[in-house]
C-alpha cells in the first residue's frame, strides 16, 4: 500500500486541480481526499508536485524489430517511464513493418517483459507498409495486442481508394486509422518550403502537402463513416481543415508534438540535422495556429513521434540524413513552456493532452484517469519548478538526436507508477 | 578579416560577409592579380601550409582555380575527390574530416553536392573550410569573382543593374551572386519563369520578373545561369524549346542590352540552352574575364582566411 501524500492533484477527467492525498492498494487507487491517515502505506511525500494522470503517447518510434541499434523495446520502455508514460503507441514502420499478428504481439510481449511501460503497437494499414493492399488488420485487432490503431505512419496511405478501404473495413472493429498527412506528391522535399529554404538551397516541402492530404483524408472520414486520427499536425491549413470537418460531426481527431509547438525552420538555417523532421518544422504563423487549436479544442493530443535514429545515420549532411527526433524524456517540460508558461491553456488542459486525450482517441479506460477509487493506478508525479539541461548522452533512449540539446527546461517527472508499482522513483529507473 | 559572422575562420556563405571584408578580398585581389601578370607567379606568403581541396562533384574550373591559386601562395595543395579517395568506400565526411585534420589541412576546399555540408565540415575541423559550391545553396568564391568582374569593368559595383536570369531554385551562383551584388550597393532582379523561382524568393530582398523582355534593356549586367537539368526532379517546364523562346539569352536579346551592358555566366555553359554561341561569343561576354579573376581572389580569399592583412605588401 502506497499514500501519495499532499500533491497537487490534476486530474482532467474529474476536472480537479487541488492538493490531495491519493492512496494506492495492489494495482488501484483505492481512495483519495484530504488528509487520508498512513494506515500502514509506505508515504511518498508529494508535496510540490504535481500528481497526474500517467502520460500516453500514440506515437513513438520504438525500431524494434529490425533497428536496434537506434532504439530497443527496452531502452524506448526507459526513456517512455522516465518522460512519466504509462502508455505508448511504437509505430509499424520496423523491418519486419508491423503487420501482422505475430509481429504486433512480439512487440507487445517485449513490451511486458520489460515492464516499464504498457506497448501498444499500431499495426500497419497496408501489408509490409507497401501501400497496396490491406494489412490484416482484424486479425492484429483480434491478437494479444488488440490493436486499436493503425497506421503506414512515415508515409500517407498513397491513394483515395485505398484509404477509403481501410476506413470502411475498420469500421467492424472501431479501429482508427492514423494517418501520416502529406501529399506523396508534394512532399519531396527537405524542409519548410518558404524563404528559409529558398535561402538555403533545400527543396522544400509546402505547407499545402499537409492541407491538402487532411482534406483528402477527411472527406474520406465523412463519406465512409470511419475512424481517423491525423498525426503530427503541423500547419495551419492542417488544423483548420480538422476544424471544419469536426465542426459537421466526422470522426476525427488530431494530434501535435511538441516540436512543433516549440520551433520553427529558423533552426534549420545551419544545417544541422537535429532539425530534420517529417513534417518538417513550420514559420511561427503556423506554430500560432497549432497554439490556438490547442486552445480551442481541435488538437486532442500532445505525442512525440519520438523518432531515434543511430548518430551514424543522423550526423551527417543535412540532406541525407533521416528525419526524426527523440521526445519522449523532453515532452513534458517543453509542454509546460510552450502551452501552460506561454499562457495557451492551463495545466489541466495541458495534463489531458498528454493522457486523458490520446486515451480516449485509444478507447483504454484504464489510462488517462479518473484518479479515483477503483481506477487502474497509472499515475506521473512531477515536479512543475525542477529545471535541469537537456544533455543529449544523458538520454535513456539509445540515440541522441534531440532538437532541444542544451535547452533549459522546467519540469521534471518524480515518480512514474504503473498499475500501483513504481516504474520511475525519485526520477530513476525503479528497480 | 574583419568579418560581421561569429566565426570568421571560414566562408561558407557570402552573407558572412560584411561589405568591409568584401572590398578587402576585392582589393587583396587586385595587389594578386599583378603577379599573375608576372614571370614568376608565385609568392612564399604560405609556405609550410597545407590546403585540400576536397571535391565531392565533378569540377573543372572551380577545383583547378583553387589549386593554382593556393600553389602561387606557394601552400601544399592536395586534390581529393570522391571518385579516388576513401569517400568511393563509404567513408563519411565526418571521417573524412578528421582524417585531414589529424593530417594537418590548414584550410579545405569544399565542393559537395549537399546544400550545407560545408557548415557540417566546419563544425568538424579546425581547419579554415571553404565552400567551393553546396548542392543549390551557395557558391561564395563565385559572387567574390563575380563582383571583381564587375569591379574592374565598371569601375564600381554600387547602382548597377544586374539582372539573374533562369534556373534561380536550382542556383548556387543565383543565391551567392543575388547576396553579394545586392550587399556591394547594385541593384538586382532574378528573372525566370515561375517555376524556376524558389517560393519566398522574397528574402533575397530584391525585385523578381517573369519576363525577360521586359527588362533586358535595363540591364548593366545580364548574369546567365545554367539550366541545371540534373537537379530537376520533376518537369519544372513544358520544354527547353519553351525556356529558349523566353528567358535564354538569345542573339536578338543581346543587341537589346544597353550600351557598356555585360554579359556573364560562371559556366559550364549549355549553348543552344540558356545562351546561344554568338551571345557566348560576343565582345560584351565576359565570361573568360571571370575565370581569370578566379585565381586571384581565390588567392586573396585564402591569404585573408589564413591570417594575412589585407594591404598592398602581399606581393612584394
Amino acid at each position: 500500500m502506497i499514500l501519495l501524500r499532499g500533491g497537487r492533484v490534476v486530474d482532467p477527467a474529474s476536472d480537479v486541480d487541488r492538493t490531495l492525498d491519493v492512496r494506492v492498494e495492489g494495482s488501484e487507487i483505492s481512495e483519495v481526499g484530504e488528509g487520508l491517515s498512513a494506515d500502514g502505506a509506505e508515504v511518498v511525500d508529494c508535496s510540490g508536485a504535481v500528481v497526474a494522470p500517467g502520460f500516453v503517447d500514440l506515437h513513438v518510434h520504438f525500431r524494434e524489430p529490425g533497428g536496434e541499434d537506434a532504439e530497443t523495446i527496452e531502452s524506448g520502455s526507459r526513456a517512455a517511464a522516465l518522460g512519466g508514460y504509462v502508455a505508448v503507441c511504437p509505430m509499424p514502420n520496423t523491418d519486419p513493418a508491423q503487420d501482422s499478428a505475430s509481429v504486433v504481439e512480439y512487440v507487445w510481449r517485449r513490451g511486458r517483459e520489460v515492464g516499464l511501460v504498457d506497448v501498444l503497437p499500431v499495426g500497419a494499414i497496408t501489408a509490409r507498409r507497401a501501400g497496396l493492399e490491406l494489412a490484416p488488420m482484424r486479425e492484429m485487432n483480434r491478437s494479444a495486442a488488440r490493436v486499436r490503431l493503425f497506421s503506414d505512419d512515415g508515409d500517407p496511405v498513397p491513394t483515395a481508394s485505398l484509404l477509403r478501404r481501410a476506413l470502411e473495413y475498420g469500421k467492424t472493429f472501431d479501429a482508427v486509422i492514423v494517418e501520416h498527412a502529406e501529399d506523396p506528391s508534394l512532399r519531396d522535399g527537405l524542409m519548410h518550403e518558404g524563404a528559409v529554404s529558398a535561402l538555403l538551397g533545400l527543396r522544400g516541402i509546402p505547407a499545402e502537402a499537409e492541407e491538402i492530404c487532411v482534406l483528402r483524408d477527411a472527406s474520406l472520414a465523412r463519406m465512409t463513416g470511419g475512424r481517423l486520427h491525423i498525426a503530427h499536425i503541423s500547419t495551419a491549413g492542417g488544423v483548420e481543415a480538422v476544424r471544419r470537418a469536426k465542426a459537421e460531426g466526422v470522426r476525427v481527431t488530431c494530434e501535435v508534438t511538441p516540436h512543433h509547438l516549440a520551433l520553427t525552420d529558423d533552426s534549420v538555417r545551419t544545417f544541422d540535422p537535429s532539425f530534420k523532421v517529417a513534417p518538417p518544422l513550420r514559420t511561427d504563423e503556423h506554430v500560432q495556429a497549432l497554439k490556438a487549436a490547442v486552445a480551442d479544442g481541435t488538437i486532442d493530443a500532445v505525442a512525440t513521434d519520438h523518432a531515434p535514429h543511430a548518430m551514424h545515420s543522423k550526423d551527417r549532411e543535412f540532406e541525407y540524413a533521416p528525419c526524426g527526433m527523440v521526445g519522449l524524456e523532453t515532452a513534458l517540460g517543453v509542454v509546460l513552456a510552450e502551452l501552460v508558461d506561454a499562457g495557451i491553456c492551463s495545466l489541466t488542459r495541458a495534463v489531458e493532452l498528454m493522457s486523458n486525450g490520446p486515451a480516449r482517441i485509444l478507447a483504454r479506460g484504464e489510462y488517462g484517469g479518473p484518479i479515483g477509487a477503483g481506477h487502474a493506478a497509472n499515475l506521473v508525479v512531477f515536479d512543475p519548478e525542477a529545471t535541469w539541461t537537456v544533455d543529449p548522452s544523458a538520454l535513456a533512449s539509445r540515440s541522441r538526436n534531440t532538437p532541444f540539446a542544451g535547452r533549459k527546461l522546467r519540469g521534471r517527472v518524480v515518480h512514474t507508477m504503473l498499475r500501483g508499482g513504481f516504474t520511475v522513483r525519485e526520477g530513476e529507473i525503479a528497480s | 578579416m574583419r568579418s560581421v559572422k561569429a566565426d570568421p575562420r571560414h566562408l561558407l556563405s557570402i552573407a558572412d560577409l560584411g561589405r568591409d571584408d568584401i572590398n578587402d578580398v576585392l582589393s587583396t585581389a587586385e595587389t594578386f592579380e599583378a603577379i599573375g601578370e608576372r614571370e614568376i607567379k608565385k609568392v612564399p606568403t604560405l609556405r609550410g601550409r597545407t590546403v585540400v581541396n576536397l571535391f565531392y562533384e565533378a569540377s573543372t574550373r572551380t577545383r583547378v582555380s583553387f589549386e593554382i591559386a593556393a600553389k602561387r601562395l606557394s601552400a601544399d595543395v592536395i586534390n581529393v575527390s570522391s571518385s579516388a579517395s576513401s569517400i568511393e568506400k563509404g567513408e563519411s565526411l565526418r571521417d573524412t574530416a578528421r582524417t585531414l585534420r589529424a593530417l594537418g589541412a590548414d584550410a579545405i576546399v569544399l565542393r559537395h553536392p549537399a546544400a550545407g555540408a560545408p557548415a557540417f565540415l566546419a563544425r568538424l575541423t579546425d581547419a579554415c573550410v571553404i565552400n567551393a559550391g553546396d548542392g543549390a545553396h551557395e557558391h561564395p568564391t563565385q559572387a567574390l569573382l563575380d563582383l571583381y568582374t564587375v569591379q574592374r569593368h565598371f569601375g564600381r559595383v554600387e547602382g548597377l543593374r544586374v539582372g539573374i536570369v533562369g534556373d534561380i531554385v536550382h542556383s548556387r551562383v543565383a543565391r551567392s551572386g543575388a547576396l553579394g551584388f545586392k550587399r556591394m550597393g547594385a541593384e538586382v532582379v532574378l528573372i525566370a519563369p515561375p517555376t524556376l523561382l524558389p517560393l519566398g524568393v522574397d528574402v533575397f530582398g530584391c525585385r523578381w520578373s517573369y519576363d525577360l523582355d521586359a527588362e533586358i534593356d535595363g540591364l548593366d549586367v545580364v548574369y546567365v545561369l545554367r539550366m541545371q537539368r540534373e537537379r530537376h526532379r520533376e518537369p519544372l517546364l513544358p520544354s527547353e524549346r519553351e525556356f529558349w523562346d523566353g528567358y535564354a539569352l538569345t542573339r536578338e536579346r543581346l543587341a537589346r542590352v544597353r550600351p557598356g551592358g555585360v554579359v556573364m555566366h560562371a559556366g559550364p555553359m549549355n549553348r543552344g540552352v540558356e545562351i546561344d554561341w554568338e551571345a557566348a561569343e560576343s565582345e560584351i561576354a565576359l565570361i573568360e574575364s571571370q575565370v581569370s579573376a578566379g585565381v586571384a581572389v581565390r588567392m586573396a580569399l585564402i591569404y585573408l582566411l589564413l591570417g594575412g592583412q589585407a594591404s598592398g605588401e602581399v606581393a612584394s
